[in-house]
């Protein structure tokens, strides 16, 4: 008797508010990041046999794998940026009584990423 | 300052009698516009003035007992702190705090919460027994710091209310539940964080969350329970993998 009436939860749930719809966008950005690193396994596999991975590169120019690439990227891009801007909840440095500031966290973070991401660039390229 | 026109606004309002109602429904009401007036406010002017029978929650007013926490226009709000102006001209639709049974109308069963209060042991849990005549426990202005935050809940469910994770699995210990039991993890004199590890870091504890972060954005506190969450979280991964260590806690 005391337990109450209990109200449906929708399946469109996600869509009633933008915040929502954002997570839900920010987990499925999840999906390419999985792909991608697939997709990468794939290549390096593929790049063991010089005979087998000219088709397999001259597939990866064709449009459909072009916009593909252009939308894993935005994929990605949006889930590293939207995990980066979490960090200063999670990482909490303490000067005294003070905490420091969440700029400076994410900050960090970010410099983190752009020193990695050039030196893969490095790596690739040399 | 009250205004002086005849301004009026409609309220939409959620109504709910077990005895009654096989299924809730809303019921409009035309309540006069003031200036200064909360929903509270309108809803106290329904309940003395124009229905007797509705039924809801209040107490301090001043946004300190976290008793009038209620769904207004779909966000979570203590509605001692919504006002009328606000949304003016528009209705306003008042509802009982999502993911929580209604008892009747407005009003929630929060026995759900109170036992999650109950399981992650949220009170102070001292390092050793300590007589009258030892004196005080001292902490230091930055030990205070630390935990000072979390300990600023007054249990008014709103992060609940928005949290779609407790929604749709009402097992999930909670955000309020997880931020409170962090509050006394970080306090300098509690030795109960493997006691609360056991609720917290169970699959229904920090780890049923995904960092949705509404819960944060709806505290009216500011206690930032997402961020409790996922400092818990860290902790219990590190605490796992010190484990792993041959001179590790296992």
């Amino acid at each position: 008797m005391r337990e109450g009436y209990r109200r449906p939860i929708p399946a469109t749930w996600w869509l009633q508010k933008r915040s929502y719809s954002l997570f839900m966008l920010r987990e499925f950005t999840s999906v390419f990041v999985g792909g991608y690193a697939f997709f990468l396994l794939v290549l390096v596999s593929r790049a063991q046999d010089p005979a087998s991975f000219a088709s397999f590169y001259e597939a990866l120019m064709s449009p459909l794998s072009i916009v593909l690439h252009v939308l894993a990227l935005a994929m990605v891009l949006y889930h590293t940026v939207t995990w980066l801007n979490l960090t200063p909840k999670v990482v909490i440095v303490w000067r005294g009584e003070q905490k420091l500031a969440p700029f400076v966290i994410a900050g960090a973070h970010y410099l983190l990423w752009l020193v990695t991401s050039g030196a893969v660039v490095w790596l690739v390229l040399s | 300052m009250a205004s002086a026109s005849a301004a009026t606004q409609v309220l939409e309002v959620f109504r709910y009698s077990p005895e009654q109602d096989p299924e809730p429904h809303f019921q409009s009401y035309e309540v006069p516009f003031h200036d200064d007036w909360v929903v509270l406010d309108a809803l106290n002017h329904i309940k003395d003035r124009m229905d007797w029978s509705l039924t809801h929650r209040w107490s301090c007013r001043m946004g300190v007992c976290g008793s009038c926490g209620m769904m207004v226009n779909g966000e979570a709000k203590l509605t001692c702190a919504a006002f009328l102006r606000d949304y003016y001209p528009k209705p306003i639709r008042v509802e009982p705090l999502t993911g929580f049974p209604v008892l009747r109308d407005l009003v929630i069963n929060m026995d759900d919460f109170m036992e999650k209060l109950v399981q992650v042991k949220s009170w102070l849990i001292p390092k050793e027994p300590r007589e009258l005549s030892q004196g005080e426990y001292r902490q230091s202005p930055a030990e205070l710091a630390r935990y000072k935050q979390f300990s600023m809940c007054i249990n008014c469910m709103l992060c609940y209310a928005a949290c779609p994770v407790y929604a749709l699995h009402t097992d999930f210990i909670g955000p309020a539940a997880i931020a409170l039991a962090q509050r006394y993890n970080l306090d300098s004199r509690d030795a109960g964080e493997q006691q609360r590890a056991e609720a917290i870091q169970a699959d229904e504890g920090v780890w049923e969350c995904t960092f949705v972060g509404e819960c944060s954005k709806v505290c009216p506190k500011d206690v930032d329970p997402a961020g409790a969450i996922q400092q818990a979280k860290m902790a219990g991964a590190i605490d796992w993998y010190k484990a792993l260590l041959p001179r590790g806690k296992g």
